[in-house]
């Protein structure tokens, strides 16, 4: 028989005789007793055991100690049936705790299920199924439809849409293709995929992000480090106060019963444990934590989502976070041929460069180049290139070099690098090549002000213009531009001194070369974290995504976790003293205090368990 | 070196933050660590009184909860 029924049984069987000693209504007081002696033996007997074991053990003071004492007070003074329906109460209590808290467990555990149970190694022509743990570098794994990646690698074989919502919290499956690189914990949605293995299990992104989420919890925040404290001393407090009340109040109080005011004690000693208070708070953060890596974001520390809820200010990398960090060519300004052309001579001309502009006015021109068609390539550093093209000398660079060849060009207003071309002496146009801003940046900023966040900054290394440019577009408050990198540590440090007490400030960054102003921040948040150690390693969040808005659903998901605990502590702490308070005039039973007791948290634990979910985020 | 356990049958939290407060205590022990949600411990501590360590820590266990079971994880 499991443990549950058992208890099932030893409750059903000690209400049937509390019933029938309350219906019995016998004058025989020893026949009474016997009862109810017998119905509280079946209930609480466990409770009597551990509780005796824990003071041989030297912890007196816990919940089952407390609860053996104030029951058998409670048979002390005559109170039987009091006695045997606390015992009763609680230990029905107990039980819908642990269903809530193993429910509650059992969720975070689902949604935390990534893990890979087993890894297929080819071996010549054998498959062997064996621990992702046993797998080494340099092995050949098979992964087919419907399966989950064991561990980091190298496609070397086939191609498939790969669902990496288990990193991301994206839904959008990705093409991989031989030479690709997969990550553990995507699942292959077609297709089969041999891969040769990268990475150790123990190194793979699955179990690093596995134990960075289930770690998360040992970074306390404010609020839990109180709420230990005050469990310390709460349990000896309200016991010491138990007995304070028992005693004094007979003795110095005339008219005062001792049976009277040892019941009020007792019911003290039912409301001293500090479960419910302790109990929905890990649970609590842990649900948020475990919300939060389900759409992709990574918060290593219960203290970060309490910073999160926090922040006021918000300060942005620019290259690579809000923008794409990729140069694209945005206009071509033609002066006296078709637009096409222009581009045409201008991604040939540069074809033999290696320069990033190159890449990007090969990417816009988006045909093959015609090799024949170019001769006498010249590359002139800093400036531009010279070459034949169909026969045409043809320049392509900035301004200098227009300057030094004699070839006049008008001034032109723009953002970005600026590419003039000119074929046969003349200037012809120009091309303005610059970074471009993802998708949802603007929007990003702007849901960040809607939900309360006072200041956002940009930090960048980029020309004044354009910097400048890129905040105006997205709405930021305040640009810094033409920052060296101990530069962006400064102003870090500014705004931070600017920050109210109680405030939070927040450094939005790429995770790769801003490591000390991501250290430096209260809440270090570094994007684009799916396959970047580095970015993993350095920041407190991490957004396994590109997508600035991500930042706005953690933001959200710290308030609501952090809403939840307050609304758990509170609820707790008022019912608890308003119980104590009435215990001392003599208002509450001891049912009120097991009820105080238990059924709070069991409303806790349920509470709590509203932080996984993200929803509505 | 870091170690992890798994608690089964941990029920209580307060418990919970009894025994990492005390297995923290611990000669050698750098940091210990409770996570009641998925009811695992991490001791971090110094390779040559693990072993020591381990055993002193299910002793403490077993005096907070006695029906609580520390498992290799």
């Amino acid at each position: 028989m499991g443990r549950l029924k058992q208890q099932l049984l030893r409750i059903i069987l000690a209400s049937i005789l509390l019933v029938t000693g309350i219906l019995i209504n016998t004058d025989n007081t020893t026949l009474e007793l016997a009862i109810f002696l017998a119905s509280y033996l079946i209930a609480g007997g466990q409770v009597l055991i551990k509780a005796a074991r824990s003071v041989i053990g030297g912890d007196a003071l816990n919940e089952n100690f407390l609860m053996a004492i104030a029951t058998i007070g409670a048979f002390f003074i005559g109170e039987y049936v009091e006695g045997v329906a606390v015992m009763l109460f609680y230990l029905v209590g107990e039980m819908m705790q642990n269903y809530a808290v193993d429910k509650s467990r059992r969720s975070i555990a689902d949604l935390m299920d990534i893990r890979p149970d087993y890894a297929i190694v080819k071996s010549g022509n054998d498959l062997i199924r064996t621990d992702p743990d046993e797998v080494a570098v340099g092995d050949i794994i098979v992964v087919s439809a419907g399966e989950r990646v064991p561990l980091d690698g190298l496609v070397i074989e086939g191609n498939c849409m790969l669902d990496t919502s288990a990193l991301t919290g994206e839904h959008v499956p990705r093409e991989v293709f031989a030479g690709g690189e997969v990550l553990s914990g995507c699942i292959n949605l077609n297709g089969l995929l041999s891969i040769e293995v990268t990475k150790v299990y123990e190194e793979s992104t699955v179990s690093k992000i596995l134990d960075l989420v289930e770690n998360a919890t040992s970074k306390k925040a404010k609020m839990e480090n109180f709420i230990t404290k005050f469990a310390k001393y709460y349990t000896p407090v309200v016991a010491i106060l138990a007995a304070l009340i028992s005693v004094c109040p007979p003795l110095l109080v005339r008219g005062a019963t001792f049976a009277d005011w040892l019941y009020r004690g007792l019911t003290f000693l039912v409301i001293s444990c500090p479960c419910a208070l302790v109990i929905s708070i890990p649970l609590g953060f842990f649900g948020g934590i475990g919300g939060a890596s389900g759409k992709g974001i990574l918060i290593k520390g219960s203290n970060y989502l309490e910073s999160l809820s926090k922040l006021d200010t918000v300060v942005f990398d620019k290259t690579g976070t809000l923008t794409k960090g990729v140069f694209e060519v945005q206009e071509i300004r033609s002066y006296s041929m078709d637009p096409g052309d222009l581009l045409d001579y201008a991604a040939h001309a540069e074809s033999y460069s290696n320069h990033p502009i190159s890449f990007s006015l090969q990417k816009a021109y988006g045909k093959q180049i015609g090799k024949s068609r170019i001769s006498g390539f010249e590359e002139n550093a800093g400036h531009g290139v010279k070459c034949l093209v169909d026969g045409k000398t043809v320049l392509a660079g900035n301004r200098k070099l227009m300057a030094t060849m004699g070839i006049n060009c008008p001034d032109e207003e723009h953002i970005g690098t600026l590419v003039f071309v000119a074929v046969d002496g003349s200037c012809c146009g120009s091309i303005i090549i610059a970074d471009e801003v993802k998708e949802d940046s603007k929007e990003a900023i702007a849901t960040l002000k809607s939900i309360g966040i006072k200041k956002t900054v940009m930090l960048t290394g980029d020309a004044k213009n354009v910097g400048e440019n890129v905040a105006d577009l997205l709405g930021i408050d305040i640009a810094f531009t033409e920052l060296l990198p101990e530069g962006k540590v400064e102003i870090l440090e500014r705004l931070l001194a600017e920050q109210g007490q109680t405030a939070a400030l927040a450094f939005v960054g790429d995770g790769l070369n801003d490591a000390p102003v991501l250290a430096r921040a209260d809440v270090g948040i570094a994007m684009g974290g799916l396959g970047s150690d580095a970015a993993i390693e350095a920041a407190d969040v991490v957004i396994m995504t590109d997508e600035p808005s991500k930042i706005t659903a953690s933001i959200k998901i710290a308030k609501k976790t952090m809403g939840i605990v307050k609304q758990n502590v509170v609820f707790s702490l008022v019912v608890k003293f308003a119980v104590l308070a009435l215990a001392t005039l003599g208002l509450a039973s001891m049912w009120a205090g097991v009820l105080a007791d238990v059924g709070v948290t069991v409303i806790a634990v349920l509470n709590s368990m509203r932080a996984l979910s993200t929803k509505n985020i | 070196m870091k170690k992890t356990f798994k608690l089964m049958g941990l029920g209580c939290a307060n418990c919970a933050s009894k025994m990492e407060d005390r297995i923290g205590k611990l000669d050698g022990v750098n940091n210990a660590s409770v996570n009641f949600a998925t009811t695992k411990l991490v001791i971090e501590a110094e390779e040559l009184l693990m072993d020591k360590i381990i055993e002193s820590a299910k002793d403490i266990i077993k005096k907070i909860e006695p029906d609580v079971v520390m498992q290799k994880a």
